[in-house]
């Protein structure tokens, strides 16, 4: 049987920024449902049974997440992470641009599952349209009553505040952005205690993705059974993969979780250029390890992705083909960490400069004898001796490209030249 | 207290200002939106600002200026009318991003981070990626999207800002004597 879009069904079609053509397709009925017939308590049992895990990267099961928040009185808060920016992954901003009232009606149920007094949406800096259009959605979802005082007529408040963030790629980690959204620099802090049980000004804070807020919707609705229907038993329902790199057509593919890596490559994404193979794979993002060819028979699914050597993280799917210098590949990203790092911790902060400088230097043919050993030693001393995962995200690709194409690092600093150019001349 | 001449934008918009803070259980985190809408009045975020921001979410202009030196997207220095900003993420990259930035340093004659002597334009050169992977290689232009850039349609870019600009200035007469371009 065909897999049927779910989050991104009518997108392209239809202007789903429009209340009233949401709600021709169903929208809002889901959250009707659940002021009216289901306890905040069965909204965190659906969403548990549905086996949503998170789709920011880290794939926390949601309805755990929700249920960790302490019984003991306090305001509870909701955080909508809308501060995708992990290299890459460009699926949020779609979801944003074009159906922010699905995002607002799972935020909605998602604040009436954990009986929270506020929510904000903290939305990357960079995402002016993004701003303009939930600005606009949400002025229509307070007029037709689903966001604001008494919704629909059942004593649950709620208002939805976008917070513009205004440029640092540490603020989508959950911390980080906490300190952010309360007036800080955007520094991570250390974990425990979790937001569950002191996050947004010290208090039970629930903090997730937009795309998997933007499940919620659909499993109230359909049910955790049909969710789980989806892709396999560890990792249910539908994702949004993002393409980007050496495919003839680089784009958002929603498709069931478990979709194997080279089914969305070839099937989906249109293969790549005449002639050309696939050489490495950034199945997660920037700050995943490299797969290889030998890996395109992965499904990318949390677990399976995890046991072949890297991470499913956002499902941004970066291909580079065999005219890629991997030296490149790892110097760019090693720029962008270093230029990212908050600062805080001295591993991070000198770690990820020091990897640059090198990488730069080696990709430039003036690589030094030395400098493989140095680059070699270099992750050990940076990962898991800091506050926040950055560090070790830091060296995912660099690390496992040093076990895949050690010879090219080699090549180049022997010879003074890359092995890649050298064919692509000949 | 010393009489202070209040800052314009604090006046005209006090309105909005109070609402924007009246959002949030703490002042403080108003200090975003805050610095977001003075930069939007004045271009840039001058000391005065910084002060007027300070005054108003309860922090001293020093924890101020520690917040906006945090975010790539504020500044401290007079910017271009138009800020215009490459991705040089990995993605863009791929898709011949450095080129681009090459092309538009030599077109421009300045480094990233400058402007241009007109006051036209700041050339940015950004290693965060900017979302938009599906249209590499990828520019903004004061935030809004331009993809699938190549050499040829950067240089109808700049036409199009110059000519915009020039549009924009022409019905006062005032602010065009950067002449040049």
């Amino acid at each position: 049987m065909a897999f049927e879009p779910v989050l991104t069904r009518g997108i392209g079609e239809l202007d789903l920024t429009d209340l009233k053509v949401y709600r021709a397709q169903g929208g809002y009925q889901a959250l009707e449902k659940a002021l009216r017939e289901l306890a905040p308590g069965d909204v965190v049992q659906m969403v548990t049974d549905s086996g949503l895990r998170g789709r920011g990267g880290a794939g926390f099961p949601a309805g755990k997440k929700w249920s960790f928040l302490p019984d003991d009185g306090r305001p509870r808060y909701l955080v909508c992470n809308a501060d995708e920016s992990e290299p890459g992954t460009f699926k949020d901003r779609l979801l944003i641009e074009h159906h922010p009232h699905q995002l607002i009606e799972g935020i909605v149920l998602a604040a009436y599952a954990v009986q929270a007094v506020q929510a904000f949406i903290y939305l990357r800096g960079e995402f002016l349209e993004g701003y303009r259009v939930l600005q606009r959605a949400l002025a229509q979802a307070r007029d037709a009553g689903y966001v604001g005082r008494n919704i629909l007529g059942s004593g649950f408040d709620l208002e939805i505040v976008v917070h513009r963030g205004a440029g640092a790629y540490i603020c989508g980690e959950e911390t980080g952005l906490l300190s952010s959204l309360q007036g800080g620099r955007g520094e991570p802090r250390l974990k425990p205690p979790f937001p569950a049980v002191a996050g947004l000004y010290g208090m039970p804070t629930v903090v997730n993705n937009v795309e998997t807020l933007s499940c919620v919707p659909h499993i109230v609705a359909r049910g955790p059974e049909w969710f789980r229907s989806i892709g396999p038993e560890t990792s249910p329902g539908p994702k949004i993969f993002s393409v980007s790199g050496h495919v003839v057509r680089p784009g958002n593919y929603e498709l069931p979780m478990g979709v194997p890596l080279a089914e969305l490559i070839f099937e989906h994404a249109g293969g790549l250029r005449p002639g050309r193979r696939v050489k490495a794979v950034l199945p997660g993002g920037g700050s995943s390890p490299a797969l290889t060819a030998d890996h395109l028979d992965v499904p990318l699914d949390f677990d399976s992705v995890a046991q072949a050597g890297s991470m499913l993280g956002s499902g941004a799917v970066m291909v580079l083909d065999d005219t890629t210098c991997i030296v490149k590949a790892a110097y760019v990203l090693a720029r962008f960490f270093a230029a990212e790092s908050c600062g805080q911790c001295t591993p991070c902060r000198e770690g990820t400069s020091w990897v640059a400088r090198i990488l730069g230097r080696i990709e430039a043919g003036q690589g030094r004898p030395e400098d493989l050993e140095v680059l070699k030693s270099l992750p050990g001393q940076m990962a898991g001796r800091t506050i926040c995962p950055f560090s070790d995200a830091s060296v995912g690709f660099l690390s496992s490209t040093l076990i895949h194409f050690e010879d090219e690092y080699l090549a180049h600093i022997e010879r003074g030249a890359c092995q890649v150019r050298e064919v692509r001349s000949a | 207290m010393m009489e202070k001449q209040a800052v314009s934008w604090v006046v005209e918009r006090h309105e909005e200002i109070e609402a924007l803070i009246n959002r949030y259980p703490e002042r403080r985190s108003a200090v975003l939106p805050l610095l977001h809408l003075a930069q939007e009045a004045r271009g840039y975020l001058a000391t005065e600002d910084v002060e007027a921001v300070a005054e108003l979410v309860g922090m001293t202009p020093s924890e101020v200026t520690g917040i906006v030196s945090f975010y790539s997207l504020l500044h401290r220095q007079p910017r271009g009318r138009y800020t215009l900003t490459l991705c040089q993420n990995l993605p863009c990259v791929l898709a011949g991003a450095e080129a681009l930035a090459q092309h538009l340093r030599q077109r421009l004659g300045i480094a990233p981070g400058e402007t241009t002597p007109d006051g036209l334009l700041t050339l940015e050169e950004t290693h965060e990626c900017l979302a938009a992977c599906d249209g590499a290689p990828v520019v903004q232009v004061n935030l809004e999207y331009a993809t699938h850039m190549t050499p040829e349609k950067v240089d109808r870019l700049l036409e199009a800002l110059r000519a915009a600009s020039q549009e924009a200035a022409a019905p006062d007469g005032e602010e065009d004597d950067a002449g040049g371009l």
